[in-house]
């Protein structure tokens, strides 16, 4: 059973996992666009 | 080098290889994390430190991640500027931003754990000062390679600071021991075995794994972005040349 209930101290755990969450959507997103983006530009010239 | 795997120095086996191990790590380290966090909400709050403890699972992965990755980041410095190997400088240009990500995290978290704790966000003890010099040194490599024109000499440059800075980790890592700090000392891994009590312990270390089979993915993603621009850049060149 998970034990949600934080009590207290439930500003400081939340806001612990959100801003890991958040940094995780950023890094994730980051890596992806940077692959992605650079990958088209090398197609692209390649093509030309 | 050659006692070095083929995929780790030859670009084109690199790309073959990171196409599914990406993938991979990624899909390992949702497994991990799911069911890390899973255990450690399942166990019972803390009898000292209350439900604070759950900063415990991201906040040990994330410290140590800060660590690790510097290492890499460190490696592949030293292989770049030893042996000239350019996937090993893509790969320390890679490793940079994603360890900072995690340095930033080690800090706020354990600044979020510590305000509870310890009654404040932030004390100048070594451990935290010298985990703040790791922030500092991973900008100042990013900033130092962003900021020459030439990037060849930018890479050397960066590579030399990434070497020095090194010198940081073994400071990180016994800073509580040297050093009387308000930071508690070896929980995990230390002599006479862990203090976490098992329901925190395996947690912790499952999320751990995950965070490194996140930088794991998310790295070799990174390195693939690298050897996309070096062929964009050099594409770009042979057209300039006509």
């Amino acid at each position: 059973m998970i034990h949600l209930e934080t009590g207290k101290y439930g500003f400081f755990i939340w806001t612990a996992y959100g801003i890991s969450a958040a940094m995780w959507v950023l890094m994730v997103a980051g890596a992806l666009l940077h692959s992605q983006r650079w990958r088209r530009r090398a197609e692209a010239l390649s093509r030309k | 080098m050659t006692w070095a795997p083929a995929f780790l120095t030859n670009p084109e086996r690199f790309m073959a290889f990171s196409r599914w191990a990406a993938p991979m790590f990624g899909a390992l380290a949702v497994a991990a994390g799911v069911l890390g966090l899973y255990l450690g909400w399942s166990a019972p709050p803390d009898y000292q430190q209350g439900a604070t403890v759950r900063i415990l699972f991201i906040h040990i992965a994330s410290a140590w991640m800060s660590e690790f990755v510097y290492a890499c980041l460190a490696v592949a410095s030293l292989l770049a500027l030893v042996w000239r190997q350019v996937l090993a400088d893509a790969a320390a240009q890679a490793a940079a931003p994603l360890g900072a990500g995690f340095t930033v995290l080690a800090l706020v978290t354990g600044s979020l754990w510590g305000r509870p704790m310890w009654g404040t966000y932030w004390v100048w003890d070594a451990r935290l000062t010298s985990v703040l010099a790791l922030l500092l040194i991973y900008l100042a490599y990013i900033a130092l390679r962003a900021s020459m024109d030439d990037e060849t000499k930018g890479a050397r440059a960066a590579a030399i600071l990434a070497l020095v800075g090194a010198v940081n980790l073994p400071i990180i890592h016994y800073s509580v021991t040297w050093w009387n700090t308000l930071h508690q000392g070896p929980s995990v891994f230390r002599s006479g075995g862990s203090a976490l009590a098992p329901v925190f312990y395996w947690p912790a270390i499952l999320v751990a794994l995950a965070y490194m089979s996140g930088f794991g993915s998310l790295w070799l993603v990174r390195i693939r972005g690298e050897v996309w621009r070096r062929r964009a850049d050099a594409a770009a060149l042979r057209a300039a040349r006509g």
